[in-house]
């Protein structure tokens, strides 16, 4: 079992394994938002409270789920790099970080936009937010990190060990902006009181949320090729491939 | 356990040696003290609601500017790669030098902090409070920090990066910190604030010396 | 369908600038990303063929 899992470690194995998946995710990506948009803009019901405008969480809710979703994934293979010192993991960290940060960043726009004219101001200090704010300035300075060390491997560790850390710190900081927050009973808005949730309204947040994560699947694994590419380019087999030599497979 | 003592011993006695660096931090501490006030107004009232968090916003960020001192002297000068390659415990001789971090620049700031607390007409109680909050929260920042003066060694742009890095993970101590003093003034009263900050201490104290350590050798290797 | 007339969907009952503030948003993002991830692998590409083989 081990042995087939460092298989797909190496980075040719690998490469082979994304570019065969990267289209058919992409694929599956695009139907789900098609399903998903379908059923919350042309079926679900308007919301007695919030009337159309309740809309936005078809994208707001799954874009924060995959923030931290990502963040969770870029930990995993961190502690897998660190551990085995695969390359490989260094990568798939690094190719998920823009995506993740890129989530972060429309959670907090589409959450702001949903706040205006629900509660009348372009932020809101409630919990879930702020942690997502937070969240976000994780995301930056792991890609800050990284791309200030030169030494490709250094940076690779340095941005794995950063990115343990902040995920252990998550759940801490999540608790004490929670707390922070009941205690100013000022911000007593929340977007967490969602509306009462009508069944196609989480059918249609449900499959959004799963197009979100295929389309992300489908951008690593693309980005990732990439990677290789650059940090590969002096081996044979990268040399070998039909894209780099021109030559028709 | 020597080892630890014997590496407080030295950084305080290198630090001495540059007094003005060290004292940059507590400088720093005040002017930022003195600007909020400034920039908001000398309304008494309004001052001791700010007080608490503007001055814990002060310590937060004068414990920053003095990270990056950490490691980089003994960077340059290849004892850092001595430390590295003795028998002794990495993990305990990076414990000695937060320690002597936290000596250097958390302390000064437990000490003055009632003091620029009298200039935001802060009660007895919340001057306590505000020290003791201080105290039990520069530990962490210290050990927190050090994790991102560790990854960050020799890398440009550093001061700026380590902020960037260590401000996200300061933000709980932060909420507890001025939160204990805030609770406190409210009569809610501050056991539980710092109960936590006394939960974060001591992981951290433990954590942060083995982080640093790993941090250390990916900057070395 | 939910909606009556084109104007109405886009109207989105009042709400408009803000659902499709957040919509037009994503979107755009999304597509930027995908565009940055196709020139990060044309790059790639052009890098990899600069790499001059040495004769084995």
């Amino acid at each position: 079992m081990a042995i087939r899992w460092f298989y797909y470690a190496a980075p040719p194995t690998f490469y082979a394994l994304a570019a065969r998946l990267w289209p058919w995710l992409a694929m599956l990506a695009a139907a789900l938002g098609v399903a998903g948009l379908w059923i919350g803009f042309a079926l679900a019901p308007t919301d007695a409270q919030q009337g159309e405008g309740y809309r936005i969480i078809f994208v707001h809710v799954p874009a924060s789920w995959m923030s931290m979703v990502i963040y969770l994934a870029m930990a995993f293979w961190s502690v897998l790099g660190l551990t085995f010192n695969t390359r490989l993991s260094g990568m798939m960290t690094r190719a998920l970080a823009p995506t993740g940060a890129m989530f972060a960043f429309l959670s907090l726009w589409t959450g702001a936009l949903w706040g205006k004219p629900m509660w009348g101001t372009w932020w809101v200090w409630d919990a879930r937010l702020t942690s997502e704010l937070i969240l976000f300035f994780l995301y930056l300075g792991y890609m800050a990190l990284t791309s200030a060390i030169d030494d490709v491997r250094r940076a690779d560790r340095a941005g794995a060990l950063i990115a343990i850390v902040g995920a252990i710190n998550v759940p801490i900081i999540y608790f004490s902006v929670k707390w922070w927050n009941t205690l100013h009973q000022g911000a007593s808005v929340s977007l967490t009181r969602s509306p009462s949730m009508a069944q196609l309204m989480l059918w249609g947040m449900l499959l959004m949320a799963l197009s979100f994560w295929a389309y992300t699947l489908a951008i690593v694994c693309y980005r990732v090729r990439s990677l290789i590419i650059e940090r590969e380019r002096h081996t044979e087999w990268v040399q070998a491939l039909p894209e780099v030599s021109g030559v028709k497979a | 356990m020597n080892i630890f003592f014997t590496l407080v011993q030295r950084d305080l006695r290198l630090a001495m040696r540059r007094k003005a660096e060290v004292l940059n931090s507590v400088f720093f501490f005040v002017v930022v003290a003195t600007l909020f006030p400034l920039a908001i107004g000398p309304e008494p009232a309004m001052l001791r609601q700010i007080g608490p968090g503007v001055l814990w916003v002060g310590a937060l960020l004068a414990t920053m500017l003095g990270l990056s001192r950490m490691f980089e002297g003994d960077y340059r000068d290849g004892s850092l790669e001595h430390m590295l390659l003795s028998p002794h415990s990495l993990g305990l001789m990076v414990l000695g030098k937060i320690t002597a971090h936290w000596l250097l620049c958390g302390v000064p700031l437990v000490i003055l902090a009632p003091v620029l607390g009298l200039q935001f007409d802060l009660s007895e109680e919340a001057l306590w409070m505000l020290s003791l909050s201080l105290l039990l929260g520069t530990p962490v920042l210290s050990c927190v920090g050090a994790i991102g003066a560790a990854l960050t060694l020799g890398v440009r742009g550093g001061g700026i990066l380590i902020s960037l890095l260590v401000l996200p993970l300061f933000v709980p101590v932060l909420v507890f910190g001025a939160g204990a003093v805030q609770a406190l003034e409210s009569g809610v009263g501050a056991q539980a604030h710092v109960s936590i900050l006394l939960a974060m201490l001591l992981p951290a104290l433990f954590f942060s010396p083995w982080a640093c350590s790993a941090g250390l050798r990916i900057a070395l290797e | 369908m939910r909606w009556e007339s084109w104007s109405q969907f886009w109207d989105m009952g009042g709400y408009g600038l803000y659902v499709w503030g957040s919509m037009g948003v994503t979107a755009v993002f999304i597509l930027l990303e995908i565009w940055q991830a196709r020139q990060a692998y044309l790059s790639a590409l052009a890098l990899a063929r600069t790499e001059v083989q040495e004769p084995s």
